[in-house]
């Protein structure tokens, strides 16, 4: 109970405070419309890359969907190390404020934020043409799909801020991590295009497994069994990650 | 009952001996002045008690629970002002203390009631609603000292409260700490680089220097234990003869202690009324002029540079280097 409670209490300070920064929400819900509008348009020649959707659009508003989701999981970590810098994480750690509570905040904040945007893209895309085949269901399963991308990502992204506790750092880390898995995900490209080994490796890929279970909710309208199948190994990725950040707070205990 | 005990604490960081057997107790409803330089391991050992960081070895007790295994238990009976500010910069003065006063468990009516009254404790009434970035330092820094009082403590950590502060609004937290202490039977840690504040509020202080606590006692007792008087002389017109001066006063039977300061020649003696007469007579005999003579009873501050190594001697020393 106490830790629901102070959870809540995280996440309505956070979400406060990023309603404080007009130009923070003006970004979160114009980037994705960049993204899908300007990608859709480059490869919208390449009938190939359509990999069964009706138009490379529909193909993509998925993919761009997962992308989202994940860049904002990964680069939500840079909200803990605000707050390292400001010591206001010091101030919770010497009050019974539980560390799991602090890490499930900032996941769920980042969930929501990707649900949000995630419903700002599907609409654009309903406006563009696409169909989500999925029905009910298929919306359902795209939110939880964003929903549970940016939380696995985001559990890693406050692990190593906690770990490293630099924004340079953080930085780096954040490309370092997010750009080979967004080029080894089928974000842009379906697995049947590209090179073997890289579809092989794609499978491992968490981000993959939130494309795919989108892309058949809007495209395929089916594959119930396997896209609830990649839902839950990314409910256990959210379990992981978040685990790995609670467990973190003793790496940036140390070092005070 | 000791509010809080600590025993032989040790803490290095890399190469850094920040805690170096630190040793001391705090008795319910005492406030405790932990003075010492830049470096010399308070906030470390702040820190340690507030359950921040874990000590490489020794034992501490704060509010009847152990801090290593309990950490928790004593999260909940304490209070913690760090010296660096824990504001959230983003909410309003209103939002940090509420937030804060939910880590506690609190709740509703009550809660938004003792947030009230913090906020006019601490003069930030008016300010309440606005967003804390926009605070002076000042403000940042009573809401900090609000922050640390929102779930009614029993024991208060005050790690430089009082820095940045001007000094009215310092003057003004002196009384609240008094008040506190009084009223509520709160037991106070402070630490601090204004020795006058130590004077005025601690009933004990201890001098920490090097991870170590040098000395520890009432301010009245360490004064006390450092005999003798300061006695400073002023020349009219040194021109560049001021250390010649200085040798003069260390020839001196029972000067010690004795280092120069601009126009100023200062020395500690057994006797103040017994000595000035001897230094004043030879420095005239060499051609001094001397324009004024003072004694003064040791304060904090002579205690303190006594202990932290930073006494006259050692400065005299540099000098000449
Ligand atoms: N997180 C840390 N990592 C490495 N070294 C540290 C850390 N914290 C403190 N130290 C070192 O430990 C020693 C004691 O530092 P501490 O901050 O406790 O001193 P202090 O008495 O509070 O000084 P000040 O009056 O400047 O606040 C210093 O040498 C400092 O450099
Ligand atoms: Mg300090």
């Amino acid at each position: 109970m106490q830790l629901l409670r102070q959870t809540g209490w995280m996440i309505v300070r956070q979400l406060r405070n990023l309603m404080r920064e007009p130009i923070w929400i003006a970004l979160m819900v114009i980037q994705p419309l960049i993204w899908l509008l300007l990608y859709g348009q480059l490869f919208s020649r390449v009938g190939a890359l359509r990999g069964g959707a009706s138009s490379y659009i529909e193909f993509l508003t998925p993919g761009i969907i997962c992308m989202n989701a994940f860049f904002g999981g990964s680069w939500s970590g840079m909200a803990m190390i605000a707050d390292l810098d400001r010591h206001v994480i010091d101030r919770f750690l010497a009050a019974p404020a539980s560390r799991f509570a602090l890490i499930l905040s900032q996941v769920v904040r980042a969930g929501i934020i990707a649900v949000i945007q995630a419903l700002i893209l599907l609409l654009l895309g309903l406006v563009l043409g696409v169909r989500i085949h999925g029905g009910a269901l298929g919306w359902l399963v795209v939110f939880a799909a964003a929903a549970l991308l940016a939380m696995a990502f985001a559990g890693l992204s406050h692990g190593i801020a906690l770990t490293v506790r630099r924004e340079a750092s953080m930085i780096a880390a954040a490309n370092f991590v997010g750009l080979p898995l967004m080029f080894l995900s089928a974000i842009l490209i379906p697995p049947t295009q590209m090179p073997h080994w890289i579809a092989q490796i794609s499978r491992f890929n968490p981000v993959n497994w939130g494309v795919h279970a989108a892309r058949n909710a809007i495209v395929n309208g089916g594959h119930w069994g396997s896209t609830g199948l990649y839902l839950l190994l990314l409910l256990a990725a959210v379990a992981a990650t978040s685990l790995f950040a609670t467990w973190s707070f003793r790496a940036y205990q140390r070092s005070i | 009952m000791d509010a809080i005990v600590a025993e032989d604490l040790r803490k290095h960081y890399k190469d850094i001996q920040a805690l170096d057997g630190v040793s001391f107790s705090v008795r319910d409803g005492e406030v405790f002045g932990l003075l010492g330089p830049n470096g010399a391991g308070k906030s470390t050992a702040v820190r340690t008690l507030t359950t921040l960081t874990r000590p490489d070895s020794g034992r501490a007790i704060v509010a009847g629970e152990d801090v290593i295994r309990h950490p928790n238990r004593v999260r909940r009976s304490i209070g913690y002002v760090a010296q660096d500010s824990g504001v959230d910069w983003e909410a309003t003065g209103r939002e940090n203390l509420l937030l804060q006063g939910r880590i506690h468990g609190m709740a509703g009516a009550p809660l938004r009631a003792r947030v009230d009254e913090l906020l006019e404790l601490v003069g930030l009434r008016e300010a309440a609603d606005r967003i804390a970035r926009n605070y002076s330092g000042g403000m940042k820094r009573r809401l900090d000292i609000a922050i640390g009082l929102v779930h009614r403590p029993r024991v208060l950590f005050l790690d430089e409260p009082t820095t940045g502060l001007d000094p009215e609004a310092r003057v003004a937290l002196w009384d609240e700490v008094e008040r506190l202490a009084q009223q509520e039977s709160l037991t106070i840690l402070l630490t601090t680089h204004y020795l006058e504040e130590a004077d005025r509020l601690a009933e004990r202080v201890a001098i920490m220097s090097r991870g170590k606590i040098v000395v520890e006692g009432t301010p009245g007792e360490l004064k006390a234990n450092l005999r003798g008087e300061l006695v400073t002389v002023e020349l009219g017109d040194a021109n560049g003869r001021i250390e010649d001066a200085a040798e003069i006063v260390r020839s001196i039977a029972g000067a010690t202690e004795v280092g120069v300061d601009g126009r100023l020649v200062r020395t500690r003696v057994p006797n103040g009324a017994q000595a000035i007469p001897t230094i004043l007579s030879a420095l005239d005999s060499r051609g001094f002029q001397v324009e004024s003579v003072t004694t003064a009873r040791p304060s904090l501050d002579d205690v303190y540079l006594h202990y932290t190594g930073r006494d006259f001697a050692t400065e005299d020393a540099a000098g000449k280097g």
